[in-house]
């Protein structure tokens, strides 16, 4: 193999796996050491700058730096990635000083957002210190989008919404709430530089066709804009006994807020197998802690209506299938269809994008499944002029998603008025510092816990299914927190091999816990995983390999289960190993650099 | 400074046929110097005992004093270990020995351990062919006083201070021949590939094995000018042969080329495969042994592997005809047995 080039960016950030796996690329271990350390402050700052919505992610996000976690290599639970960050919110001290301070002196340029969504408000905050002129329109009465309408207040409480919406609409954005634009021809229209579609899936998939549907109408209702309804507090009760159809994050809301605004006996049915149902695990224990029925492998045959009033579903039971490929199909079974018996029904099978006030003349295309055609890097649709991001550009995802996509339609937005091309994006910022502070100390604390995960503690349930603004979770305290922090891996803290001071004495090797270093011959890649001490199986795991040495050996490393320990280096007697740092942050558009001027000759 | 190495494994690691995987034969951190030869010595021996599916508990580590005689903290850490006076771990080695035949004893020494205080000692265990693993760390100086030349620097070693060392070293691996030990080895810290079936192939030699290795003192005797030092080491070694221990009897599978290939079967029926590099050497003839050494000093080589093995002479306990239970598992009905008994040896006396 070639010795690894260790100045691409991407190779060390790679091996931060939360990080790598975050869509806005959160520099996690850099502010779980910030909490660690009680800087919540400036451990908000870090998530802040990153992704803009702490407080709320702290609660709400998908989390998809916790399967990535380097720990679920090596034990079972990954940190509690999410729940630290909600420390850093709970506990954080006056951030605004640290936030841009406006008023910004104008650049004379204009843009609309369309949707007050996480998307929205990204490309807003990151944009408005660039001297923008921002007018957001929502037609709703605050902004905040899904995470308002669709995010029960139990999990979300108003006040952290509002206040992080309003560290972005304080930068001076000029917000025209209850607004419905019905043209996007009409906005172009208004003198602006750039357009930006933040308008998420706001459509909730029915069963149309299902027999008894028209007739219950009155007791069906669509997951979301239930939800919504009882966000801005239309609805404010449901009848005892009620089914909520679907498996994904949407139904554990709506099934946990059914149980707040009066239903008794709530019950999920979802035609996949419970394991394989789209909500996250920790939303359906949640969900089964609020005594909710889950039942698994039932699809909807039809609602049953009695004297013109819903009565009930039926469904047919069906058992999962995998052919070789591990394809599923659902194939009923022998047994007979089952009756369950309901007052009301909440539909909450997923959701679609929907544009009908997009017209279709303005060179803006759209897809054979109706979806706007967006360039994944840029964000731009064909209607140069016209961004898109958030699940309005490739379809529903999550709130961390429509961050990062945010940040980068900023960037496109940016470099368009700026009369730039779009696709020359700005590079990541990078630093690689060492951390050597003695002979064998580090800055950061290099042991390795063992603790197992901590529980985040809730409210009773007595109290939160009472009140639906009574926060379930309580966040981790203070201490619990620490013990929490310290559980990271600190995997952002690279081992950093320099060859030439290498004398091969092996030290490293055989120190090694987990046995990721080997000196052995060059090979080609397959083999090389072979021939190390443990066969590196994980190929998503990259190698690090060294130029080669004297004995004509070269160093391997197998990043897959590194501890980032430090032994490595503290048992080097050249400092061959050093302990490094690495932070990585894309670039948001406020970041950008502004190049000179070309000098004409 | 880490005190505690982190207690996650690799999931993977390998297991032995006792289902232990390599973490077992682990010792606690070494507070050794980092990049010390030693460790990467501690390091060959838990891989060898390791491969060798040996029982942690049948293993007895004991040593004297010295860096190198700190080590059996940073090995087999389920093991017995004895860390006695300054250059008596053969007594205490041999006491062992006596008390419980069937363990595996590693008694490990350095330079001045075994080379000046422990000399007497040393000399006197080779003469009882005590069957154990004598593992010497040498680096040519005291690096636990800070470097001061020790009985096996080479004359005209120079010191990391600058002093070139006016006299002649012991070769302690010609000393062993000289003696008769019954198995000879040298070998070097950073050649791990050799190292490990020489330990696996001392461990099973009944009777006294000796294993002189080189190693490096990082911190004392890795300046240029040292004969002791990585790069040095690196640069003379010259290999007697490339070796395999072989634990069972296999089929013979590869034709080694006539006169290359020498095979040396141990007591239990294992053996030795030994493929030479070296012509005019003949691992089972003391003398073209002796040659070879001398050869190698001349020309400033260090010649390592298998030097010399010998299986017909009798251990210690052979010589001395003690019972096939070990002393230590006699119970009083055998220990006193009784008046009649007494009277039937005392009748053979008349």
């Amino acid at each position: 193999m070639k010795p690894t080039n260790t100045k691409d960016p991407e190779y060390y950030h790679k091996v931060v796996d939360c990080q790598y796996a975050c869509p806005a690329h959160t520099p996690v271990p850099e502010y779980i050491r910030l909490i660690a350390a009680e800087k919540f402050t400036e451990a908000y700052m870090v998530n802040w700058e990153s992704n803009v919505f702490p407080g709320v992610l702290g609660r709400t996000c998908d989390r998809p730096c916790e399967p990535a976690c380097r720990r679920v290599r090596v034990e079972e639970e990954p940190v509690a990635i999410c729940r630290l960050k909600r420390v850093a919110a709970d506990n954080k001290g006056d951030v605004k000083q640290h936030m841009p301070q406006g008023p910004f002196p104008s650049n004379g340029k204009k843009i609309a957002l369309i949707g007050g969504g996480p998307a929205s408000l990204t490309v807003a905050r990151d944009l408005a210190p660039l001297g923008y002129e921002i007018h957001l329109f929502d037609e709703q009465k605050a902004g905040g989008g899904m995470m308002r309408s669709q995010i029960p207040s139990f999990r979300l409480p108003e006040e952290v919404l509002n206040e992080e919406v309003n560290f972005i609409l304080d930068l001076g954005i000029h917000t025209q709430f209850m607004t419905y634009v019905k043209s996007l021809k009409e906005v172009l229209g208004g003198g602006y530089d750039a357009v930006f579609v933040g308008t998420g899936a706001p459509k909730g998939r029915d069963l149309p066709k299902l027999p008894g549907r028209k007739e219950a109408d009155k007791n069906i209702h669509i997951g979301i804009e239930w939800l919504a309804g009882v966000a801005f507090e239309h609805i404010k009760s449901i009848s005892q006994k009620v089914i909520v159809l679907g498996g994904g994050n949407t139904a554990m809301d709506c099934c946990r807020t059914s149980r707040r605004l009066g239903g008794k006996e709530v019950k999920v049915v979802v035609r996949s197998p419970f394991d394989e149902m789209k909500a996250s695990p920790w939303e359906k224990e949640d969900a089964l802690h609020e005594d909710i029925n889950i039942i698994d492998n039932h699809v909807p045959l039809s609602f049953e209506v009695k004297d013109g009033k819903l009565i009930g579903m039926k469904f047919q039971k069906v058992k999962p299938v995998y052919d070789e490929n591990g394809k599923r199909q659902l194939l009923p079974t022998e047994e007979d269809d089952v009756f369950i018996e309901a007052d009301e029904v909440l539909i909450a099978i997923g959701q679609e994008n929907s544009f009908p006030w997009i017209e279709r003349n303005i060179g803006l295309e759209f897809d054979q499944w109706g979806m706007p055609v967006v360039d994944e890097r840029t964000f731009q649709s064909t209607n140069p002029k016209v961004f898109f991001g958030g699940d309005s550009a490739f379809g529903p995802k999550n709130v961390i998603t429509a961050v990062a996509h945010g940040h980068h339609a900023a960037v496109s937005i940016h470099l368009f008025c700026e009369g730039l091309d779009v696709h020359d994006r700005p590079s990541p910022y990078t630093n690689l510092v060492s951390q050597k502070m003695g002979i064998h100390e580090w800055i950061y604390d290099s042991s390795v816990a063992i603790d197992q995960r901590h529980i985040v503690p809730q409210a009773k349930k007595s109290q939160t299914l009472k009140d639906r603004k009574k926060e379930v979770e309580l966040g981790f305290d203070i201490a619990t927190a620490y013990k929490e922090t310290q559980r990271c891996l600190n995997c952002d803290v690279q081992t950093v091999f320099t060859e030439d001071r290498c004398i091969e004495c092996d030290a490293c090797m055989d120190v090694c816990p987990t046995s990721c270093i080997t000196f052995t011959v060059n090979a080609e890649e397959s083999d090389l995983r072979q021939n190390l001490l443990v066969p590196a199986e994980n190929l998503t795991q990259d190698l690090l390999v060294s130029k080669e040495l004297k004995t004509g050996r070269v160093m391997v490393k197998d990043e897959d289960v590194c501890l980032h320990c430090g032994l490595c280096a503290e048992r080097c007697p050249t400092s061959a190993w050093d302990m490094q740092k690495f932070l990585y942050s894309t670039t948001k558009a406020n970041q950008m650099i502004t190049p000179f001027p070309s000098i004409e000759k | 400074m880490s005190y505690l190495k982190p207690l996650f494994r690799h999931p993977k690691l390998p297991k032995n046929k006792l289902g232990y995987t390599q973490k077992e034969y682990e010792g606690s951190l070494s507070t050794l110097c980092a990049g010390c030869g030693h460790d990467s010595i501690s390091a060959a021996i838990v891989q060898a005992c390791f491969e060798m599916s040996v029982e942690p508990h049948k293993v007895a580590k004991i040593s004297g004093i010295g860096c190198s005689s700190k080590t059996p903290t940073y090995f087999l850490g389920n093991s017995h270990g004895f860390n006695s006076v300054h250059g008596r771990m053969p007594s205490v080695a041999t006491g062992a020995s006596m008390a419980n035949k069937d363990m595996v004893y590693f008694g490990v020494s350095g330079d001045g351990d075994s080379a000046s205080i422990g000399m007497g000692q040393f000399v006197h265990v080779i003469r009882r062919n005590l069957n154990m693993v004598y593992i010497v760390m040498n680096n040519g100086c005291y690096g636990l006083t800070k470097g001061q030349d020790s009985a096996t620097a080479d004359q005209g070693s120079r010191s990391k201070a600058g002093s070139v060392n006016p006299f002649q070293a012991i070769d302690l691996a010609s000393l062993a021949i000289e003696l008769g030990a019954t198995f000879v080895a040298q070998s070097f810290s950073g050649d791990k590939q050799q190292l490990v079936p020489l330990i696996k192939a001392a461990m099973h030699h009944k009777g006294f094995a000796f294993l002189n290795v080189i190693s490096p003192c990082v911190t004392f005797n890795n300046n240029p000018g040292s004969t002791k030092s990585y790069d040095y080491v690196r640069e003379h070694i010259e290999a007697t042969s490339t070796l395999d221990f072989v634990p069972e009897m296999p089929e013979i599978k590869t034709n080694y080329e006539k006169g290359k290939s020498t095979r040396v079967a141990m007591h239990d029926g294992t053996l030795i495969q030994l493929n030479k590099l070296a012509t005019d050497w003949n691992p089972e003839d003391r003398v073209s042994v002796a040659n070879a050494l001398q050869h190698a000093r001349t020309k400033n080589e260090i010649l390592t592997g298998l030097l010399y093995v010998n299986t017909e002479w009798k251990d210690l306990h052979g010589t001395l005809s003690t019972c096939s239970t070990p002393l230590n598992k006699l119970k009083e009905a055998e220990l006193c047995p009784g008046t009649e008994a007494l009277n039937e040896i005392n009748a053979g006396y008349r």
